[in-house]
């Protein structure tokens, strides 16, 4: 009897805790429903509001004067801030003196990019009338060079690795996501404090035994460190592309070659690679037109040094637009004229080399 | 030996780890290392002490040397291990030091100063996680401010990111009217130059509208992505027309299609719309920088930036405020990351 009242004493304290916790669950419910319904209330709201103006508006102009209406707020904001101050770039690049109001700067016509482009030699920077220009044309096309190349490759392999039938895909594809998300300031003050004379790396370096190693002083080093940096941080972005586009490949395509008696080499060459190509075009053009315009990583990880090391072509326009004493804004504008026409020339080339068997 | 190797390798259901599995889990815990390490390596340090933070080589933990407080001293004295000259050691607090040799005395028995040559003394350490160097800068970086300057830039561009340009895409991927292929195509061919190319005109038009030192000069000139449009628009595509029609014959409004048909409809484009927008505008680097002078406008990147550039030595205040500066994205990442992850793989690049 005495065994029986108790079981029951602790089924009535199950049901109570059972009941508080139905209790607490309701009332989160209920207050997220609220919340639902006040924001939905708020947003009906805010429709029929706009409703009542477009509505007026679609009486003016007919429902075949919508999509202009449509397209206007996008359009006022991609001309003003895009489309105008791109052929404004012009007006720049083509006229001179120090005066930041277009009115007030003399035509000079071309004299600008011939500054720019006036060399004795082009291979050597030393020669030219402005060498930190043709300094930084080197130093991008080094970088743009080594980083995406090694970017591609790392990123391939990174989403073959994740492709395979592996524990915690979706945290591994996290970790290795992660690094995009933070911001170039915070990734170059991080890899700073890793690399500095006395930091982690050569910490590591002379517990091994051998001497420190002048990461950020010496020339080559910044240049490898910030290709380095870089592919760090963007990789996980370019190994999710590349993953979409090989889960898109049909699995019995392998299997079938599997039963043909092909080695996973074979399967890879001939299978992965050329249906991965469209993923990789996209890859390669996005990857190539970000590395082109590298700038916030270098300048808060080197402010491109040491000497001129790291300068990159948009901390070029920036630092003869902006920081410098003399602002040399027909300099700036013509250097960016010149780096918008690499750019589309890569893109169109890009498009125009595809492999004809995609 | 292969029979030990056959059975360390052994695995349920009669498979075995063959070579290639190794090395793919190898390779993905090298990527563990490399991708969290410098993170984990940063908010480590950001908790050293300012002289544990110069100490070479450096150690994993942040330790802290261990101090007393004693009657008639105002400051807490650091503690050491010494060995006196009976051979035994002793727990004592050093008062000052002369030369190579230290004055210490016993926490106990504060009125006898015994004296030892530094050498015989090890400081008493133990790890500790103080905020002193969070609580120190954040009176010289406005941590507050900044926060409050990026979360309205992100906010607010996002919102006006998404409005302008769903609305631009719903009219050029559901009406047909003329120059509709011009102004798709005009911004299509803007995709490839980035804004960083127009940097000087762009900041004589903000200039012109007064929006210098404005945060709605930060906020706006970047609303009309034409990435973010592409994608909206690609996915509009893809929803039948019918709908359209059938909404209008039940009387609604093209503002009521726009929003209560059409905008449902394409949740998932304008939730990897929201993604990259939120990354692009609380990473943004340039733009802000060239728009804001002054420090109370400052977003996290940009005071983050000035502010290691005035204390280029003073390590541990910049590290515990870049470690605030990623902590906000970083949090948010790990409770989304699944969507995010999918979000860019499967609609974001197709």
């Amino acid at each position: 009897m005495v065994e029986r009242s108790r079981k029951t004493f602790g089924q009535r304290i199950g049901r109570l805790i059972e009941q508080i916790i139905h209790l607490i669950n309701r009332a989160v419910t209920l207050t997220l429903d609220a919340a639902r319904r006040a924001v939905s209330f708020i947003v009906d709201l805010v429709i029929s509001g706009v409703d009542v103006v477009f509505s007026f508006i679609q009486r003016i102009v007919g429902v075949g004067g919508m999509p202009y209406i449509f397209v206007l707020p996008n359009l006022l904001i991609f001309g003003i801030f895009i489309l105008f101050p791109m052929l404004l770039n012009f007006v720049y690049a083509f006229t001179g003196g120090t005066e930041f109001y277009p009115g007030q700067r003399p035509w000079v016509g071309t004299e600008n990019f011939n500054t720019l482009l006036t060399c004795g030699n082009f291979l050597d920077p030393n020669t030219c009338r402005e060498d930190l220009f043709w300094r930084a044309v080197y130093n991008t096309a080094g970088y743009v060079v080594a980083q995406v190349s090694l970017m591609v490759v790392i990123s391939l392999v990174t989403a073959i690795v994740l492709n395979r039938k592996i524990k915690a895909r979706g945290f591994f594809r996290s970790v290795f996501f992660y690094p995009v998300l933070l911001s170039p300031i915070v990734v170059a003050l991080i890899w700073k404090w890793i690399l500095q004379e006395n930091g982690l790396l050569n910490g590591i370096i002379t517990s091994l035994g051998y001497e420190k190693l002048p990461f950020l002083v010496n020339a080559t080093w910044a240049r490898i460190w910030v290709v380095l940096i870089s592919v760090w941080a963007s990789m996980g972005f370019y190994t999710l592309i590349l993953l979409a586009g090989l889960q898109s490949i049909p699995a019995e395509l392998y299997e079938a070659a599997e039963i043909d008696g092909a080695n996973p080499w074979q399967s890879f060459r001939n299978i992965t690679l050329p249906l991965l190509m469209p993923t990789m075009l996209v890859v390669l053009v996005l990857s190539l037109i970000r590395a082109v315009q590298i700038f916030d990583v270098v300048f808060a990880f080197t402010g491109g040094g040491p000497g001129s090391a790291t300068l990159y072509l948009v901390q070029y326009i920036y630092s003869n637009g902006f920081s410098s004493p003399t602002k040399q804004y027909g300099l700036a504008a013509a250097a960016s004229l010149l780096m918008a026409g690499v750019l589309i020339i890569l893109t169109v080339a890009q498009l125009l080399l595809r492999p004809e068997e995609v | 030996m292969s029979q030990v190797w056959e059975f360390l390798t052994r695995r349920r259901g009669g498979k075995r780890w063959h070579v290639t599995d190794v090395i793919t889990y190898l390779y993905l815990f090298l990527g563990i290392v490399v991708m969290f390490g410098p993170v984990v390596w940063l908010v480590l340090s950001s908790f050293k002490s300012s002289a544990e933070i110069v100490k070479f080589p450096p150690r994993l933990l942040p330790w802290r040397q261990e101090t007393v407080t004693i009657e008639g001293y105002e400051e807490p004295l650091p503690l050491y291990q010494v060995e006196l000259e009976g051979g035994e050691t002793a727990t004592l607090a050093q008062v000052r030091r002369i030369g190579l040799e230290a004055q210490l005395i016993d926490p106990e028995n504060p009125d006898e100063i015994i004296r030892a040559p530094i050498d015989d003394r090890q400081p008493v350490e133990s790890v500790s996680f103080a905020l002193d160097n969070y609580v120190e800068s954040m009176q010289r970086f406005d941590f507050p401010v900044y926060l409050r300057n990026s979360v309205v830039v992100t906010l607010f561009a996002t919102l006006l990111t998404l409005l302008v340009n769903s609305m631009a895409a719903f009219a050029l991927s559901k009406y047909r009217f003329w120059g509709r292929t011009a102004i798709f195509l005009t911004m299509i061919s803007t995709l490839m130059v980035p804004l960083s190319v127009v940097l000087v005109p762009v900041f004589l038009v903000i200039t012109r509208v007064g929006w210098n030192n404005n945060l709605l000069g930060v906020i706006v000139p970047g609303a009309a992505t034409p990435t973010g449009m592409f994608l909206l628009r690609q996915y509009m595509l893809t929803i039948p027309d019918d709908l359209l029609d059938s909404a209008r014959i039940d009387g609604a409004s093209e503002w009521r299609i726009y929003a209560q048909v059409i905008l449902p409809l394409a949740k998932p484009a304008l939730a990897v719309l929201t993604i990259f927008s939120v990354m692009w505008r609380w990473n943004d680097f340039l733009w802000p920088l060239i728009v804001l002078n002054r420090s109370e406008l400052f977003t996290l990147q940009v005071g983050l930036n000035s502010f290691q550039g005035e204390l280029n030595v003073q390590w541990h205040y910049i590290l515990a405020m870049t470690v605030l500066t990623l902590l906000p994205i970083s949090v948010i990442f790990a409770l989304l990351q699944r969507y995010i992850t999918t979000g860019i793989a499967t609609t974001g690049m197709k």
